[in-house]
């Protein structure tokens, strides 16, 4: 029986549209956390904890995400955990992005001048208020335009997770073309939609970019 | 004056390398409190390194560094102490661009001297009303000229009510009109007790204020006077050569 294109179908691509967007807030959440220690870490002037970061980003950064889904998937499943999908994703996407997210962070620290470190030392302010108060908040301005980019990529991985069964978006375009014998539309369809999220979000990218440049001069 | 009393500053036999390159050589190096310093020489000579190792910007291999009765070490009670004590302007200002004057000013008072807010701001407006610059206070880094900026600098430094001012080459990065009001706000603070260091080769500034002034080169003290002797007679060679390429223009 064939299916055809209805309300019931593209409330279906709707729910699948939430699952995607789930997916990439979580992902994005716990992997600024992640990545927030990673960029710490990776900074730190500890040889041992700046090698530990080093690893981790470049093992994350240095395989694929489908990859990594399947390995915490399974793995975890090995461990006699019942782990859900969206638990293993979650996690999954959270190691991902903290690799990236503690590269991209871990640059704009470095590209804080070494004068304003020493300025706040001088004065005997302690890492965790330098941290807090001078360098981070310069750092974090000047890595929004590259931080958004990643986000964008994070919301087309979260594709992958159909692999693992979960049904977000392209999972549910997948299943829906099996029905309605119109992949072509169907798949049309879940591009429009993935473009719809994510050309706002580099246009968002591109205006702060913009806004953060003449604050740079001096 | 220098002698009976304890020094605030004492160095003894300080080397320091960066990797092969010897930077200071063996520095002995007595200020005593309330004494005001101007250090000169060519540039490489080792005189900002000299300041910087005061409040362990920079650490030594060999030597000792005694700062107001704490022996610097590297133990971070003694380093924490020594920088409550020191304050230190820099060539660049690098006061911090994402805050306000004010901001920049009240920082460092609450989160390591403690101090409530209201205290803290009281006494940033104190101070900066005392290098003129008041009703710039709510305004940007970037909204200032250097010389405001610098300024400011040196109002950030007095809010922590330092004993001991360090001061790297503070008019280095001015624009010439801006280098006066700098030097007259240092030249105001040397009205003061406080106990000055000052890398400089303002040496109108040094006749003015210094008691004394130290030359360096290739990292070492080579000659150490008031201001007019050292001016007008200077012994060692190397400073006869430095003075008259200042004053060939």
């Amino acid at each position: 029986m064939i299916t055809t294109l209805g309300p019931a179908q593209f409330l279906l691509l709707a729910q699948g549209l939430a699952w995607t967007l789930a997916l990439s807030a979580i992902g994005f959440a716990l992997g600024g956390l992640g990545g927030l220690v990673i960029a710490l870490a990776r900074s730190s002037g500890l040889k041992w904890l700046e090698g530990l970061a080093a690893f981790f980003i470049e093992v994350f950064r240095g395989t694929p995400l489908l990859l990594q889904l399947f390995i915490v998937y399974y793995g975890v499943g090995l461990l006699d955990l019942s782990v859900s999908p969206w638990m293993a994703v979650s996690i999954a996407l959270m190691l991902h992005a903290s690799a990236f997210l503690g590269e991209i962070w871990r640059g704009s620290i470095e590209a804080i001048p070494a004068g304003q470190t020493e300025a706040a030392l001088a004065l005997g302010i302690h890492y965790a208020t330098r941290m807090r108060y001078i360098i981070l908040p310069q750092a974090l301005k000047i890595s929004v335009p590259a931080t958004i980019g990643f986000l964008v990529q994070l919301v087309k991985g979260t594709s992958l997770a159909a692999i693992i069964g979960f049904t977000e978006l392209s999972r549910t375009g997948t299943l829906l073309s099996n029905i309605t014998y119109r992949p072509l539309l169907i798949f049309g369809i879940v591009g429009l939609a993935y473009f719809a999220v994510c050309w706002p979000l580099s246009r968002l990218g591109r205006a702060m970019e913009r806004r953060l440049t003449p604050a740079a001069r001096t | 004056m220098p002698g009976t009393e304890e020094p605030a500053i004492l160095m003894e036999g300080v080397d320091k390398y960066y990797g092969a390159f010897q930077a200071l050589k063996s520095v002995n190096f007595r200020v005593a409190s309330g004494e005001r310093i101007v250090l000169c020489g060519p540039s490489g000579s080792g005189k900002s390194t000299l300041v910087r190792c005061i409040n362990r910007l920079e650490t030594v291999q060999r030597g000792r560094i005694v700062v107001d009765g704490t022996e610097l070490t590297a133990g971070r009670k003694a380093v924490d102490a020594v920088r409550r004590d020191v304050g230190m302007v820099f060539q660049q200002f690098n006061l911090f661009p994402h805050m306000t004057v004010l901001q920049n000013c009240m920082l460092a008072p609450i989160k390591v001297r403690g101090a409530r807010r209201e205290e803290a701001r009281e006494t940033a407006m104190r101070l900066l009303a005392r290098v003129q610059i008041q009703e710039q206070a709510n305004k940007y880094p970037a909204q200032l000229s250097g010389g405001q900026q610098q300024r400011v600098a040196i109002a950030r430094a007095l809010c922590m009510s330092p004993r001991i001012m360090l001061f790297d080459e503070p008019t280095s990065a001015l624009d010439p009109e801006m280098v006066k009001e700098v030097l007259d706000t240092m030249i105001g603070l040397a009205a003061e007790s406080v106990t000055m260091v000052c890398v400089t080769h303002e040496m109108g500034f040094a006749r003015a204020v210094a008691n004394r002034v130290v030359f360096m080169a290739d990292g070492e003290i080579v000659e150490e006077a008031p201001p007019d002797e050292f001016f007008s007679a200077p012994k060692h060679r190397r400073t006869q050569a430095f003075l008259g390429q200042l004053l060939k223009h």
